[in-house]
Order: C-alpha cells, then structure tokens, then sequence
C-alpha cells in the first residue's frame, strides 16, 4: 500500500481531482518511497534503447502465478466480510489487481515515453515480473488438482499462470483455506522484473516486378551450403527494405512465380513482403518512392514498381491470384522437322484446349504426383524460319508451359508435338502478363 | 564391305539416344546385358533432380531386331503389378520398392519371345508408362520419350552413389561397338 497518512489524504483526493500525476502528488506529500517508481522507468530505458519507432505501444504484463493463489486468498477474506454484513459479493464486483495496477502504471509509461497506450497496437513491450520467495506458495494445488498440472514439453515450470488459474476455480474454499492463509502473509521483498520484450507486429510491403534476367532464380539457390547462382529475385528487393524497415528478417511471397531461365515482362508479378520486428514503420509516400528508385538503381536484373505499405489482409488478393487467374507467355519453339507458315497457323484458331499434366518430371521430386487439367484459353503463332517460331499463349493459372511445348515424355496430353505431329522443344520463354489487378497501380 | 562404324548409332542405325534438347537436363546412365541376357540393354535418364527414366536403349533387341511387339504386361508375378503402383502425396508414400533386378514391365513379341525390362536403379516406383499398353509399337518408335518404361525416384543418399553400377554414355558405346565388331569378325 502507498504510505500516505490519513492527514494527507484529503490532499491528495484533491490533486488527483485537479489531474495532478501521482508523482507529482507524492513529492508534494513528502513522500520519499521509490519502490512504486522504480518499475516504469527500468522498462522505459530499454524501450527506448532498442531503437524502436513508435506512436503508441500496448503493455503485456506478466505476474507471477503465485500472485493469483494470494490475491484468490484476499477475494475469500473480503467474501467473508461481505458476509458479515449480509452483503453479497460477485468475483466482478472487485477490482482485479492487475487492472489496479494498470490504472496506476499506464498513465506513468504513457507520460515517461511521450505516448499513449493503445489494446490496439503493433508495438508490443511485454514485462515479466517474478518473486522468488513466494514461488512455491502455489505448489499445494497440485495435491489437490493434479490433472490442472500436466508437464508440457517446453515449459520449465509446470505452475504456469492458466494452471494455477484453473486449479484456484477448481478448488473447494474450504480446502484452500486448509492449505493457504487468508489474509496472506506479508512478503519481505517486491517483485522484481525478470525480463523486458519490445516487438514491433510485421509490416507489409507490396508491389510488382518485372525480371529481366535468365540466370536468377527468385528465392536463393543453395545445395549443402553452397550458392550455386548468385542473388535471387528475393533478395535483390527485400534486402534494401530489410535495411530501411530495420526488421529482423522478411517473408517473401509472390503470385506464383517463375524460372531461373524464365524473363518476366509486361505489369510484373505481384509480390508481397512481410517485415518482421521492423524498428521504423513510419514512411510517406515519397519516401516510398525514393525507395522504389533505390532498389531499382541497384540492379538491371529486376525492376520494381507500385511499391507500396498494406495491410495483411490484403494479402489474401494476391494469393487469389495464384490459383485464379490467367497469364500470358511467349515461348521460342524448335522443332526437329522442317515446317512453313501453315504448318503452324491451325494452333491460331484453337480456343480454351483442354490439356492433362502429369506432375513434371522436373519437379517431381518436391510435389505430389498427381494429375493436373489446365485450360489454353488462346494461342498466337509467329512464323521465325524452318526449325523456328514463337508461340503466345494465355492460360490457366498453374499450367505448366515447357511441358506444354515438349510434352514431357508424353505426360503433359495433348502437347505441341503431339498437337503437330513434331518433337518440339523450348528454347525461350517469357512472362508477358499476371492478369491480377492487385496491388493498386500508383501514378508515377 | 562396309566401313568400319563410327558410333553406335551408325552401327545401330537408331536416332541418338539423346534426341531432343529436353535431355540437357538428363545425364544418360546404361546398364548392357542385363541379367546376363545378351543385348538386354537399358538405358537410364537421370534428370539433375535425381529421378530417372528407365527406358530401352537404342542397343536393345526389341529395338534392333524388327520384331513386332505382342503386348506388354506390368503383371510382374501371381501377386504383383506395377499398375497397382500407389504413390501418396508429397512423402511418396506407398510406392512399390525396387532394386536393381527388379522387373518393371513383360515385353511379348510375336514371334513367342518374352523380354523383362529390370529397374537397374535401387528406389521407390513413382510410375509405369501406361500408354506402351495401349500401343505397344511406341516403345519401338519412341523409345526415349514417349515409350518410357517407368519412373524411379532413388533415395536422397543413394542418387550420388547410381554412377557405380552403370556405364556412362562413353563406357556404353564401347560395348557396343566392342560387341559389333565381334559380330562382324564372327560373320
């Protein structure tokens, strides 16, 4: 309890009414007790050492479960008294003792780090508080609730917080009181904080790139911790925001994505990149933009544009993408026969083809076998010479096109040997278009 | 009398084992004489991924002596087909297990002979090449593409060591021009 003396509580009472903070009413009362001070401040230097930026912060206290069987033990006593005086009390007539402490801590963090307290926030600070004296005053309840005490894998203790919760609702007030003083006894010391976490929620980031090189794969290629291409679609524009952001690490995502040998032309592919535990989230549009410049500066091997910050929900268009809409590539066909200009012109006039695609053999190896049915929506040929042409084609999402071109040891049906009675294989291809109209364009 | 052959392929008068680009990605393994039968001559695709294509190679009698192909069976024994093959999701598992000496497949020409294809690679059957039962003249007129035999996936650890018991492209060619000039001495 706070040491104000009855003479000074009118006082205070008064103060508080004018919106004076309790610091400032406990100086003015004399009062030299720091021991309700020291906490905040303790907390508020590592906040503010860790460089994180923030606009307001939610605090996730943790007391020691312990403190639940004391606080159990006054609740009967004040249950009893109540009785007494034939008043009745509900467990929610009291005040719990967190929310107290709440009450009185939050307006001394909000006011130390010049921010308010916010359910809602990203930036998390998470106290553990913790007191050695008393840890094994909640040791009895496992002789009385056993099954409330179940050893779980990670955990040092098995007296965690909802154990102890669950076993104090459990108990007959009788047997608790057997067991446990009500009042309980004063302890010697206070608690003492054990460990102070500052986290920032992820941010996303979005946009889509154009990839302009045959000889990137998107994510990095390592084989037994050797890289076997230099640099990846990934890395090449998440490194710059990881910098920026300073997170801790990245999630890349895209919808879809495309070979090492494979050119992504036209709008680009949508991608999405979550930032984790990012220490600066705060960016203006412009800044955005001299960013986008950035990483579109550093390489000529990918190109970046409407970059931007969404949601996590937002997510969700992208992926939808993946799975539901069409593309359009253009491929560079040889075939081992000779052939002219109207051997290739009937592919011209086959609309919406139905094709079966046994799970390439080419990656069989990390996917299911099964048996996948796509639709060629429309095909364009352009003649090139003899042994040449290019093919353009709009398809379903998650056709597989080099098996489409040279049938994949027959298991991709129908197939454009079999469709021209050739064997054909690719020599190029490209991505001309993902047909998402997600994330928005933004004007230059 | 005719010149001397340069190449197993002009002894043997096949297109190349490798015919298209599609095979820049698969290394060619070979096993001859396999299960001691003359001429039983397999041919293994492994792609860099490790999974192989077992297939006939150009050297194979069914493929050199002109004979016409009855039929093909996966009923390898009484309690055996390869078509019951099921494999499950990404852990592949239910494959039917194989060895070196497996069969794979039962070749009847018509003129009464029977063939065995083996496996020639230890790991788990992802899948047999159904087409070659309903026209069995593709295993003859494609053998490397679309009369492929069946599909193997060796164990992780064991895809490295696949190069020992095999012949590489080199090793495989002087066994067939080793074996044509024996013909030819002989005749």
């Amino acid at each position: 309890m706070f040491p104000l003396t009855v003479e000074n509580k009118h006082v205070a009472q008064l103060l508080l009414s004018t919106g004076t903070c309790p610091r400032c009413i406990f100086r003015f009362c004399g009062v030299d007790f720091h021991a309700p001070y020291k906490l905040p401040y303790e907390v508020c230097q590592k906040v503010e050492a860790s460089g994180f930026e923030f606009t307001n912060l939610v605090l996730s206290i943790s007391f020691p479960p312990q403190l639940s069987v004391r606080e159990h033990a006054a609740w009967l006593l004040v249950k009893q008294e109540m009785g007494k005086q034939s008043l009745s009390l509900g467990r929610n007539d009291t005040v719990q003792l967190k929310e107290a402490y709440k009450w009185i801590t939050h307006p001394l963090f909000s006011e130390e780090l010049g921010v308010p307290i916010d359910g809602k926030s990203l930036f998390e600070v998470s106290v553990v508080f913790a007191h050695p004296e008393t840890v094994e005053d909640c040791h009895f309840l496992r002789a009385i609730c056993p099954d409330c005490f179940k050893p779980a894998k990670n955990k040092q203790s098995v007296f965690t917080r909802m154990a102890v919760m669950k076993a104090l609702n459990k108990i007959k007030e009788e047997d608790f009181r057997k067991q446990f003083p009500c009042p309980p006894n004063s302890p010697k010391a206070v608690c003492s904080v054990v460990e102070i976490e500052c986290a920032h929620g992820a941010v996303f980031v979005a946009g889509r790139y154009n990839k302009y090189s045959r000889n990137l794969p998107q994510t990095p290629w390592i084989i037994d911790g050797e890289r076997k291409l230099d640099s990846s679609v990934e890395e090449l524009i998440s490194d710059h925001l990881l910098t920026v952001f300073k997170a801790d690490s990245f999630n890349f995502s895209s919808s879809g994505r495309e070979d090492v040998d494979v050119r992504t032309l036209g709008n680009g592919r949508p991608f999405a990149i979550e930032l984790v535990n990012p220490h600066r989230v705060h960016f203006t549009s412009q800044e955005i933009k001299e960013l986008q410049q950035k990483i579109n500066n550093s390489s000529n091997k990918i190109q970046v544009r409407d970059l931007q910050l969404v949601t996590r929900e937002a997510i969700g268009h992208m992926k939808e993408g993946e799975e539901e809409k069409t593309k359009t590539y253009s491929a560079l066909i040889w075939t081992n026969k000779a052939i002219q200009r109207k051997d290739i012109e009937f592919l011209d006039d086959i609309k919406d083809l139905k094709i079966d695609q046994k799970t390439p053999l080419r990656v069989l190896h990390r996917r299911p076998l099964a048996v996948r049915t796509r639709i060629i929506h429309s095909m364009e040929t352009h003649y090139v010479d003899e042994h040449h042409f290019r093919l353009s084609l709009k398809t379903q999402a998650g056709t597989y096109i080099k098996e489409f071109v040279h049938g994949d040891f027959g298991r991709t049906k129908p197939n454009i040997c079999s469709l021209m009675d050739v064997t054909a294989d690719i020599l190029e291809l490209d991505v001309e278009s993902v047909d998402v109209d997600w994330p928005p364009a933004l004007d230059d | 009398m005719a010149t001397e052959p340069e190449t197993p392929e002009d002894a043997l008068a096949v297109e190349p084992a490798v015919p298209s680009l599609v095979f820049h990605y698969f290394t060619c393994w070979y096993k001859a004489d396999v299960k001691g039968k003359p001429c039983e001559d397999h041919c293994i695709l492994q792609h860099s991924n490790r999974i192989c294509v077992i297939t006939l190679a150009g050297s194979h009698v069914v493929l050199q002596s002109g004979k016409a192909i009855k039929r093909i069976s996966y009923q390898i024994s009484t309690n055996c087909s390869r078509l019951q093959n099921k494999v499950s999701r990404k852990f592949k598992l239910g494959a039917q297990i194989l060895t070196e000496l497996s069969p794979l497949c039962k070749i009847y020409c018509s003129d009464g002979e029977e063939y065995t294809m083996s496996s020639c690679v230890r790991g788990q059957l992802m899948e047999v090449n159904e087409s070659i039962l309903h026209k069995p003249s593709i295993l003859q007129e494609k053998p490397s593409t679309e009369g492929y035999t069946a599909v193997v996936l060796p164990k992780f650890e064991e895809s490295k060591s696949i190069t020992e018991w095999v012949l590489t492209q080199k090793q495989y060619d002087e066994v067939v021009v080793k074996r044509i000039n024996a013909t030819t001495a002989t005749s």
